[in-house]
């Protein structure tokens, strides 16, 4: 097979530029949410000490949950040796670093005090979780960064297969560790389960395989370069395991906590009682989040068509979305169960569903983290060599040019 | 000028040199003198060692339904609540609760029991392990403090606690007490009320229980067998709130 030739894109058309600065103010919007959450308090969001998490950390632990996922295409070429997805990998680490990007500045800049992040880089407690993700993340960057940069520059490439290997087990650890956030939860009934963070994993797989697809696909699309079907049924039918993979996951949550009596309430609170919360589940996280984009998937109609593959992707984003929402803010609605067996009032909202209303500012805080991921993704492909000049199948297809 | 008067003359100019730098090093030092005798000062909390462990024991039984005398001393002490009228953007909701009456009735029985709930001080506390930064932290004598100088404000500790007895300040506030500063962006929590027990003296709820002749909540050292709270504790128990997550928290109940 022909080496893929990686070339940056023009990016000199009126559309890029606009582009950059729809995105740009998008970042900006963001940054002007943070100031106003910031300067008076938390007492402007719809966040408050019974929901303490809310939409910016269901925006930011997608982003960091997809950026992981967003390396599967480069470990399946690094790690498995699959050739057909080479040309891709540097795309992949760009798109994952990106994502990370996002996340991270949503998660900082809705810290009571994101000033006092230097403390959070400087002072560990290494029996938390979060300490160790903040090595998790760093990590990520440098990690994947030297791996990024093995494929890029030609007298390293002899490095890549083992920074891609370590980037695997990197990315893997960091989605274990950012589903322990909520795993290691003992006091809460919604949490407190091993399997969030396999299941993590899996999630991490499928969004971030999703907005990898549709960066391609509109990539490709703009800058006119050819992109064949043999690259694209490929990505497809691998994002229809995954998703599938997800399904399987959550029902393997509910099912065991169904079988345990203690675990029945907030069973029945997401499953069918919880009004916004169980509409969320079925409607968004299920259905639109799966069973459609599965459908889309495997049909030998739309799963050929680029247009239906697209909205599939972005049905899977956000059913992700919605899936974090219902485990983090559902997870949290539920009361805590203080007194087993006991109805419980008091003054501090013990004993009933906790309510939660997003603020604009929270969603456009959150909503900054796409923006700058993407605007990342964009600003890169023009000023390095991430992607490949062309994935027509005969430049793609070992079979092709042996 | 003569070489001896020039010397007389270097000799003085050496010395009011060394005179004024000696001042101006004195000068420089001094703070800095003065900020090390601080640092390094007896303070109360110095006294803190692990041969002790404070504890509370509430009795539901002699906790009277209608009462908040608990809350409403802690309220005082502390600045928060109604104390404390510069907390007024919040909502309900955001408000701080560092202690708080829960009223609990059995499904099956309709029984019907009154408590005030707040930071459990537990031995193996979830909101200290999850804490990043080690903020949330456990003294030698057990109370489970907040260092309020290293709080990023990420609220993890909330999520973890089981007791819900953490609030986050969701605003600016003014009328602080000395002994209980309140920074925006930051989790608090009950603190057993260092500033009295570190004199000796019980906390504000304790107090106000004993004014109000309830006597259902006794303050003391679980560690020492003579102390009331052992002796009580040995003859009648005392059980913990989820008592299956094996915290061995240093707050316990009587009649539950």
């Amino acid at each position: 097979m022909k080496k893929p030739v990686l070339k940056q894109i023009d990016g000199n058309s009126i559309n890029y530029w606009m582009l950059l600065a729809l995105l740009g103010s998008f970042v900006l919007a963001a940054v002007g949410a943070h100031f106003y959450m910031e300067h008076g308090g938390h007492y402007v969001t719809g966040m408050n000490n019974q929901i303490v998490w809310g939409l910016p950390h269901v925006f930011a632990v997608f982003l960091i949950v997809a950026a992981s996922g967003a390396l599967n295409v480069a470990s399946i070429a690094s790690v498995f040796g699959k050739t057909a997805y080479k040309p891709l990998a540097p795309l992949s680490t760009l798109v994952a670093i990106a994502l990370l990007s996002g996340g991270l500045m949503v998660l900082v800049l809705d810290l009571g005090r994101p000033d006092r992040l230097i403390v959070a880089m400087t002072i560990y407690n290494f029996k938390s979780i979060f300490a160790w993700n903040m090595i998790f993340y760093n990590g990520f960057f440098l990690i994947v960064g030297i791996y990024a940069w093995t494929m890029l520059q030609r007298n390293l490439n002899k490095y890549s297969r083992i920074a891609g290997f370590s980037a695997f087990i990197w990315r893997l650890a960091l989605t274990t560790g950012t589903g322990s956030i909520f795993g290691f939860l003992v006091a809460r009934q919604a949490y407190d389960a091993a399997i969030m963070g396999p299941m993590f994993v899996v999630m991490s797989f499928s969004f971030g395989l999703a907005i990898f697809l549709l960066i391609l696909l509109a990539t490709y699309k703009w800058t006119d370069r050819p992109l064949g079907d043999a690259t694209f049924i490929r990505l497809k039918n691998l994002l229809g395991v995954f998703v599938a993979g997800v399904l399987y996951f959550v029902v393997a949550q509910h099912l065991t906590n169904l079988y345990a009596t203690e675990h029945h309430g907030v069973e029945a609170f997401i499953l069918r009682d919880g009004g916004i919360y169980t509409q969320l589940f079925w409607y968004g996280q299920i259905i639109m989040g799966g069973l459609i984009p599965l459908a889309l998937i495997y049909h030998p109609t739309t799963g050929k068509s680029r247009t239906a593959i697209s909205i599939a992707s972005l049905l899977i984003v956000l059913g992700g979305m919605i899936q974090m929402y219902v485990i983090i803010i559902g997870g949290q609605a539920y009361p805590l169960e203080l007194f087993p067996g006991k109805e419980v009032t008091s003054s501090f909202f013990d004993g009933v569903v906790n309510s939660y209303n997003p603020t604009f500012a929270e969603g456009i805080l959150g909503v900054g983290g796409f923006a700058v991921a993407l605007f990342m993704v964009a600003f890169a492909v023009k000023v390095l060599n991430f992607l490949p000049e062309s994935l027509a199948d005969e430049a793609v297809d070992p079979h092709h040019s042996k | 000028m003569s070489p001896k008067h020039s010397d007389k003359n270097t000799n003085e100019y050496r010395r009011k040199f060394l005179a004024q730098s000696a001042a101006v090093a004195g000068l420089a030092i001094a703070p800095g003198i003065v900020l090390n005798q601080v640092a390094h000062a007896k303070a109360d909390a110095d006294k803190v060692t692990g041969s002790t462990r404070w504890g509370m024991l509430i009795d539901t039984n002699k906790c009277s339904k209608g009462c908040t005398d608990c809350v409403t001393a802690c309220s005082d002490e502390n600045g928060w609540g109604g104390t404390n009228s510069s907390e007024t953007h919040s909502s309900k909701e955001q408000q701080a609760q560092w202690i708080r009456k829960v009223t609990i009735t059995d499904k099956q029985t309709g029984h019907v029991q009154s408590l005030p709930l707040m930071c459990q001080h537990c031995e193996t506390a979830p909101c200290v392990d999850v804490c990043p930064t080690g903020a949330s932290m456990k003294r030698k004598d057990g109370i489970v403090l907040v260092d309020k100088h290293i709080c990023i404000g990420c609220r993890y500790c909330m999520m973890a606690c089981p007791y819900k007895a953490r609030s986050f300040i969701h605003e600016k506030l003014e009328l602080q007490k000395n002994n209980a500063p309140r920074g925006i962006g930051t989790v608090e929590s009950c603190t057993m009320c260092t500033h009295r027990v570190d004199k000796g003296n019980d906390p504000a709820c304790v107090e106000a229980c004993s004014k109000a002749e309830h006597g259902a909540m006794i303050f003391g050292d679980l560690k020492d067998a003579n102390s009331a709270i052992s002796i009580e504790l040995k003859k009648h128990g005392g059980e913990q709130i989820r008592a299956d997550l094996g915290l061995n928290t240093g707050v316990r109940y009587q009649g539950l």
